[in-house]
């Protein structure tokens, strides 16, 4: 089983969507039970991935190799390291949450829905367990269409401005990385993403393929400014698409970096390094101040999520600037293990956030701040799951949303004192943004009739949330787990971002 | 010792804080407070323990993990207990308090709809604050110095219904973090020199911390750099100027949590751990000086708000910040450990006067105006003679606990030499006048002369609906409080007489702390002091002839002209200073300051970058211009357009079939 456990997590869920399809809307209530049942065996089939895996090697494992298509080389490759391994158990784990809050709220084309989130998720479990580089651009471009079809059909009124936008911008960022692709097969002779990271590049070619990477990569993020996108999603989005855009689609982005950016071209990513910081450092500091100031509760997590992307994207290019102060590649690991967690992290959290408005949308039908006021009054359960995730979301110690933040913190002194005195602002705004939200819709005296007439979390809703908050303080209150999984793969990471391949 | 009942002490609180939260409307008021009580009780139990065995039970302190948190990049973070008398001393003050707040609470609470929610958080508060004190480790001092402030948030807007009360907690949590961007950044500081997170490491890194130089501001000192970061964390937590706006508007949570939060527990927070970090402080001179200038500041110009308030709890909470004046002052004159025992002998003075002013209010029927009190002493003498108690420490009157700590820090600072020291020891000194003053004109106001609340309530009715209890009708006869109220009073009351008469000659002037705190040589005001001691009867009877006591005594009958004897005099001084009464009034202008300069310039700032940054330049002109331009190109070069978006996506995907095609038959 082990030879194909990653074929199962990627083909099992796809397989399920077409079940879910062809059971069609009126067999839905087989179709949502067997849609439950498929996410609930990915995630199962996770307990062999995590138990089999190995945390004393930077190899790839569960590898499986055949021939894709042998005119170019191009092979159908699977194995994942301590880099993706936590991102394919965080698709499986976020895809069950999400099916379960569709449950009763979808009445328009339900089998669809249902299958999408699958199919989604079997692509994106592709991308994360792609050895060859075609493979990945193939599941890289194929999850666009579900996303692009959950927006679509099942969004809000402004649905085809944000579906065009969402698609334009990322499929036009996607058409350079695969150019990248190319011209490195035709020197590679394979598109093995180890032979890329093996190939001797010269500075002029490196720069081009970053700039490539860099617009794939950066709009997926989304870092600033080819971040606009994303708001308009999400505000459109259904509450199923906005969790897994903020919780998994986002984090394709801060993958592609580490995969690829770092150890591909790592003589461009030391010169450009001071233009990635730069970025960062803007998305976390321009960005809070324009989440503090949304109206609508989903536009104000959607910038949200893009600041806290922020810390990933710094944490990954942190490595170029503590070596240059430092002369030495210590702690430059500890950029980059804050920068996985606070991928894994914020997926957990900015999807329980998304959940949490998706919650008082299905109730009230709007999304603005200020319909609401005095939640807490009516639904003092919600309240409490609320008030957490926004803890979380502040980085509070104790809660997952800490650890990633923390870590990034830590290491970027050594780079520069201003990368983490500038960093750390992001203490103050997340604060100020996520609980000027929280005092505004949670707080206060009930605000209007709408309000008082919400009834609290059914147990649908309870059982999600709470095993979200059950995740998010474990993963605060013991994260070694998670950072020893990953240790060997970031330290092979390191090495490879700190060498030259410049040819001599 | 026994690393198994250090990890109970902390965990006896987290548990039946867990329970009483998640399950606290299922099994019960009673079993809810029944629970957490025991679990501080425990707590409380094994701290005085552990205080004796390390005291006279011959055991050497604890340092070990009790499990590894994180291993990133080679560096190990643990969670791990630091276990000396410093540690202990604290673990016990917060513990006894906590107990007496808990056993108050249900009197206080009693009609609450948030009772069983109320318990859990102050168990959960205890847990915090003993996580903080024991830690070991920078990430677990962060772990607990945040968490305190989240409990602090929870119940500071624990009535949420109230405008002000979330207001309140909002703007606790801000400050708070503005405090803890300092802090982090002095974390990571230190641990970019250190690559560790534990203190002992920190510790003996210091000395050659403090030959480095850090190329930021034209060059500044590595070890100040970091001391001065980590005191901004503890300027957010002890609520020093300028970071101290938080503490009054805190008022507006429950009572039993001013007397335990912000009063005896988490605001000594920064004062521990500046004392906990002295042996990093005592190689900065010029980090020292800046606590020095800043708590003397805090002490005598936040103490004079204290003197025009007529919001009882407010009152106390000036003083609070005053008090917290002191102590800092006394850390900046590297008098770590005057500091520490005025924290001790504060906490259960302050804990004492809060709780008073709680009974006050029940007896008041949620009154808080001193203007509608007065005569109040023969309807609640308990209290009225507990809060005396408590009053007359605060201003240091000599045989009381407050005076042994406070005289010690006004003549440390007058021995420094430190840069800043003139003025600091002219702002302590004058601050025991202003002490006094607020603290004679509460007592005199609350407890004697007029019976106000007559008049009051045949004037106006009854208007004070600001409570959560609802409101109450008709005119009250004031009460003394039920024995659960009265009880911890009384148990407050017996340290705030006697522990500093009973613990000076050992904490202060004796070597209680042993290596615990480290003051260099040169620095050691304290010492010069002990020479002088002769036991705590002659310190008391030498006070007679101090200045201190003298600007107390002055203190003392102006409050009693002003309030008691000749009321008028102080409208007509009000009118004359007219100037410096509206100063005062508008809190030297900080929330001014603060609301209009900070917060709108904030929401100006991200309301630009959004409307001018992301919608006019993003997407007005790059995303939708370019879309624009695609589109026209798109219009002349083909006719065929559709309108439809799969269309587009269809020759987007032929256009990359014949580029694949093309590299096939090139390649």
């Amino acid at each position: 089983m082990h030879d194909h456990l990653l074929s199962l997590l990627i083909w099992l869920p796809i397989a399920a969507g077409i079940v879910v399809l062809l059971l069609g809307d009126r067999n839905i209530v087989a179709g949502r039970w067997f849609a439950l049942a498929a996410s609930l065996v990915t995630l199962a089939l996770c307990v062999p991935l995590v138990h089999g895996f190995s945390a004393h090697t930077a190899a790839m494992q569960f590898v499986q190799k055949a021939a894709w298509i042998p005119r170019l080389h191009a092979n159908y490759g699977l194995g994942v390291d301590g880099i993706s391994m936590p991102l394919v158990v965080l698709t499986a784990f976020m895809t069950v949450p999400v099916i379960i809050a569709g449950w009763q709220v979808i009445t328009k084309r339900p089998a669809q829905y249902f299958a999408a989130f699958l199919i989604m998720e079997g692509l994106m479990n592709g991308v994360f367990s792609s050895t060859d580089a075609l493979l990945f651009y193939f599941f890289w471009e194929a999850m666009l269409i579900p996303m692009f079809l959950i927006i679509g059909i099942w969004g809000g009124p402004r649905r085809v401005y944000a579906t065009i936008k969402f698609f334009l911008y990322t499929f036009l960022g996607s058409v350079f990385m695969l150019a990248a692709l190319i011209y490195m097969y035709l020197k590679a002779g394979s598109y093995s993403i180890a032979a890329f990271q093996a190939l001797p590049l010269t500075l002029v070619e490196q720069r081009w393929i970053f700039a490539a990477f860099l617009l794939a990569f950066a709009v997926k993020v989304p870092m600033w400014p080819v971040h606009t996108w994303l708001p308009d999603a999400h505000v459109e989005a259904p509450t199923g698409g906005s969790v897994i855009l903020a919780a998994i689609m986002l984090k394709m982005g801060g993958y592609g970096f580490l995969r690829f950016s770092l150890p591909i071209v790592p003589d461009a990513c030391r010169e450009l390094d001071g233009l990635m910081i730069t970025l960062s450092l803007i998305a976390i500091i321009y960005i809070g101040f324009v989440a503090l100031v949304q109206q609508d509760m989903k536009k104000l997590i959607a910038y949200s999520s893009i600041a806290h992307m922020g810390i990933v994207t710094l944490g990954a290019f942190l490595v170029y600037a503590i070596v240059a102060s430092s002369g030495t590649t210590l702690d430059a690991g500890m950029g980059l293990d804050g920068a996985m967690v606070q991928m894994v992290s914020h997926g957990l959290i900015s999807g329980a956030l998304f959940l949490c408005v998706g919650v008082l949308y299905d109730r009230m039908h709007s999304r603005q701040i200020a319909d609401y006021g005095g939640v807490v009054n009516t639904m003092p359960i919600f309240a409490g799951f609320m008030v957490l995730f926004a803890l979380a979301n502040t980085g509070l110690p104790g809660t997952s949303g800490f650890v990633g933040e923390f870590l990034v913190i830590l290491a970027s002194f050594k780079a520069s004192f201003w990368y983490s005195a500038l960093a750390a602002l992001t203490l103050i705004l997340a604060a100020a943004y996520t609980l000027w939200l929280v005092k505004r819709v949670v707080f206060g005296p009930v605000a209007n009739d709408h309000v008082a007439k919400l009834t609290d979390l059914n147990g649908r809703e309870f059982l999600i949330l709470g095993v979200l908050a059950v995740a998010v303080l474990l993963l605060g209150v013991w994260p070694e787990p998670l950072l020893k999984v990953m240790e060997p793969s970031i330290q092979h990471l390191v090495s490879q971002a700190a060498a030259t391949k410049i040819p001599v | 010792m026994n690393p198994h009942l250090l990890i109970a002490i902390p965990l006896a609180p987290l548990i039946a804080a867990v329970i009483a939260g998640l399950f606290g409307k299922r099994i019960g008021r009673a079993a809810s407070h029944t629970l957490t009580i025991a679990g501080v009780a425990i707590a409380c139990g094994l701290s005085l323990y552990v205080l004796k065995q390390l005291y006279s039970g011959g055991v050497s302190s604890f340092n070990g993990p009790v499990y590894t948190w994180a291993v990133s990049d080679g560096v190990h973070i643990q969670v791990g207990f630091l276990i000396d008398r410093l540690t202990v001393l604290m673990m016990s003050v917060v513990t006894f308090v906590s107990l007496c707040v808990h056993v108050y609470t249900i009197g206080y609470m009693s009609d609450d709809p948030g009772y069983t929610r109320f318990f859990s958080y102050i168990s959960l508060f205890t847990f915090s604050m003993l996580m903080l004190v024991m830690a070991n480790n920078f990430m677990q001092l962060f772990f607990g110095w945040e968490a305190v402030g989240m409990v602090s948030y929870l119940l500071i807007g624990f009535w949420y219904t109230r405008p002000s009360a979330i207001f309140a907690n909002l703007k606790a949590f801000l400050v708070n973090r503005v405090g803890d961007f300092g802090f982090v950044i002095g974390i990571a500081a230190l641990f970019s020199f250190t690559h560790s997170l534990s203190y002992t490491t920190a510790f003996a890194a210091a000395p050659h911390l403090a030959q480095l130089q850090l190329p930021v501001f034209g060059g500044v000192n590595a070890l100040t750099l970091i001391c001065v970061c980590l005191f901004i964390g503890a300027m957010g937590k002890s609520a020093q100027v300028p970071l101290h706006v938080w503490l009054p508007d805190s008022m507006e949570g429950p009572t039993p949590i001013s007397a335990l939060i912000h009063a005896a527990t988490m605001v000594t927070a920064g004062i521990f751990m500046v004392a906990r970090m002295s042996p990093l402080f005592e190689y900065s001179s010029a980090a020292l000086s800046f606590v020095l200038v800043i708590g003397a500041t805090t002490a005598f110009f936040m103490g004079l708000l204290g003197v025009i308030n007529n919001d009882i709890k407010r009152v106390i909470a000036y003083s609070t910040l005053s008090q917290l004046g002191y102590m800092t002052a006394a850390l900046g004159a590297s008098a770590y450990n005057a500091a520490i025992f005025h924290l001790m002998t504060h906490a259960f003075f302050k804990a004492l006067l809060f709780l008073a002013a709680g009974s006050v209010i029940i007896g008041m029927h949620h009154e808080q105006d001193m203007r509608k009190m007065g005569g109040l002493g023969k309807y609640m003498p308990i209290t009225a003679v507990t809060c005396w108690i408590g009053g007359l420490a605060l201003v240091a009157a000599p045989f009381f606990s407050g005076f042994y700590s406070k005289d010690a820090i006004i003549e440390a600072i007058g021995l420094s030499h430190r840069w800043g020291s003139t003025y600091a020891y002219w702002c302590v000194l004058l601050g025991a006048f202003v002490t006094s003053l607020y603290t004679f004109r509460l007592l005199f106001m609350t407890f004697h002369g007029e019976e106000r609340f007559r008049k009051v309530h045949a004037a106006q009715g009854h208007d004070h609906g600001d409570d959560a209890h609802g409101a109450h009708a008709g005119v009250h006869e004031p009460h003394e409080s039920p024995w659960v109220v009265t009880v911890p009073l009384i148990a407050l009351a017996i340290p705030s007489l006697l522990i500093g008469y009973f613990t000076v000659g050992k904490v202060l002037y004796g070597n209680y702390f042993g290596n615990a705190i480290k003051v260099l040589p040169a620095h050691n005001v304290i010492g010069r002091l002990a020479a002088h001691y002769h036991g705590p009867l002659a310190l008391a009877l030498h006070a007679f002839v101090t200045a201190p006591f003298w600007l107390a005594v002055a203190g003392f009958v102006t409050a009693w002209l002003f309030v008691l004897k000749r009321p008028d005099l102080a409208n007509a001084a009000a009118v004359k200073f007219a100037w410096l009464k509206r100063i005062l009034d508008q809190k030297y202008y900080f929330d001014w300051f603060n609301e209009q300069v900070i917060a709108r310039f904030s929401r100006g700032l991200g309301l630009g970058l959004w409307k001018a940054g992301d919608q006019s330049i993003i997407d007005g002109a790059i995303v939708n211009g370019t879309a624009a331009t695609v589109g026209w190109f798109g219009g002349v070069v083909r006719r065929v357009q559709s309108g439809y978006l799969y269309s587009y996506a269809f020759w987007i995907v032929i256009g990359l079939a014949v580029l694949l095609g093309w590299f096939l038959v090139h390649a």
